[in-house]
C-alpha cells in the first residue's frame, strides 16, 4: 500500500535532482529556471501529500498561490532573459557580471 | 501489489527519468519538452492523492502556459548549444556530491520522523468533491489572498510588456499626453489662403 512516505520520498529525490540540475547546467540560464520550475513542484508535492493524508484543505490552498506566483515569475524571469539576450548575445550565466557581483 | 501501487511506480518511474532528462539533455527544447513529460505525471499523481483541482490547474497553467512560454523562448533565443554544454563534466562531480547530500538529508527528515510514518490515511466518508471543498474556502476564508493573487498576475503581465518592449520611434508609437491635452482649436484646424484651381481641358486628352 503507498503511504505517505512514497510520495515524501519521491518529492525528496525531485529535489535533489533539480538541485543537481542547476549545478550542472552553468552556462545555460535557461535549464536553470526549468530546474527551478522542477524544484517548485517538488514542494508543491510536500504540500499536496500533507494535505490530503492529514485532511487539511489548507495545504491545497497554498499550491494554489505558489502556482500563481510561479507563473507570475516564469513569465518576467523569461522576460528578463530576453532583454539580457538581446544586449549581451548570450545566456551563460558568467557573462552576466555587470555588477561586479 | 494492487492496481494503486503499481499506478503510483509506473508514473514515479516516468517523473523521475524526466526529470533527469530536463536536467540533462543537450538540447534546451528536449528539456523543455521533458519538464512538459515530468508535470503531466504529477499531474497524475497528484490526481491519486485526491488533489484534482490543483492536477488540472497544473496542466492547464503549467503545461498550457508556461511550458509553450519556455519553448516559445528557447526557439527565438539563436543558442549556440555547443557552448552551453561546456563545463557540464567539470561541474557533474560537484553536483552529484550536493544531489546527495540534499536526498540524505531529506530522506533522513522523512524516514526518521514518526509523525510521518504514522499517519494513515483514515478517509472520513464524505462525497464532496475536491474542487467543490477548495471553492469553499478560496472564495470566503481567502478571499483576500486570491484577490493579491490577481494583482500578482496583472502585475506579471505588466512587467513582462514593459520589460520586453522596444522603446524607439520605429518600433512603438506613442502618445504624448502633455501635448493632447494641452491642445486647442488653433492647433488642430488651420485656414489656408489659395486660390481657386481652374479645371484644365486640355489635360483629359
Amino acid at each position: 500500500m503507498i503511504g505517505m512516505t512514497h510520495y515524501l520520498v519521491l518529492s525528496a529525490i525531485l529535489f535533489a535532482l533539480s538541485v543537481m540540475g542547476i549545478f550542472l547546467n552553468r552556462k545555460n540560464i535557461i535549464v536553470v529556471l526549468m530546474s527551478i520550475e522542477l524544484m517548485l513542484l517538488a514542494v508543491n508535492f510536500n504540500f499536496i501529500t500533507f494535505s490530503s493524508f492529514l485532511h487539511n484543505v489548507a495545504g491545497q490552498i497554498f499550491v494554489f498561490f505558489t502556482l500563481t506566483v510561479a507563473a507570475a515569475e516564469a513569465a518576467i524571469g523569461l522576460a528578463i532573459l530576453i532583454i539580457l539576450f538581446r544586449n549581451l548575445r548570450s545566456i551563460n550565466v558568467q557573462d552576466m557580471d555587470q555588477l561586479k557581483g | 501489489m494492487d492496481v494503486t501501487s503499481v499506478l503510483f511506480y509506473v508514473f514515479s518511474a516516468i517523473l523521475l527519468i524526466s526529470g533527469l532528462r530536463v536536467i540533462t539533455a543537450k538540447n534546451p527544447v528536449h528539456a523543455a519538452l521533458f519538464l512538459v513529460l515530468a508535470f503531466i505525471n504529477a499531474s497524475c499523481l497528484w490526481m491519486m492523492l485526491g488533489a484534482e483541482f490543483l492536477a488540472l490547474t497544473l496542466i492547464l497553467v503549467y503545461v498550457g502556459a508556461v511550458m509553450v512560454l519556455f519553448l516559445f523562448v528557447v526557439m527565438m533565443l539563436d543558442v549556440d548549444l555547443e557552448a552551453i554544454r561546456k563545463g557540464f563534466w567539470k561541474n557533474f562531480p560537484l553536483a552529484l556530491v550536493l544531489g546527495v547530500v540534499v536526498l540524505i538529508e531529506m530522506l533522513l527528515v522523512v524516514l526518521r520522523n514518526p509523525l510521518i510514518t504514522t499517519a494513515v490515511n483514515a478517509d472520513p466518508a464524505t462525497n464532496i468533491s475536491n474542487s467543490n471543498k477548495l471553492g469553499w474556502v478560496l472564495y470566503t476564508q481567502y478571499s483576500y489572498p486570491v484577490e493579491l493573487a490577481s494583482m500578482v498576475l496583472l502585475l506579471g503581465l505588466v512587467v513582462a510588456v514593459a520589460l520586453t518592449l522596444r522603446k524607439s520611434e520605429k518600433a512603438a508609437k506613442y502618445q504624448n499626453i502633455n501635448k493632447q491635452v494641452a491642445t486647442d482649436s488653433k492647433t488642430r484646424f488651420t485656414m489656408v489662403k489659395m486660390d481657386s484651381e481652374v479645371e484644365d481641358k486640355g489635360d483629359a486628352q
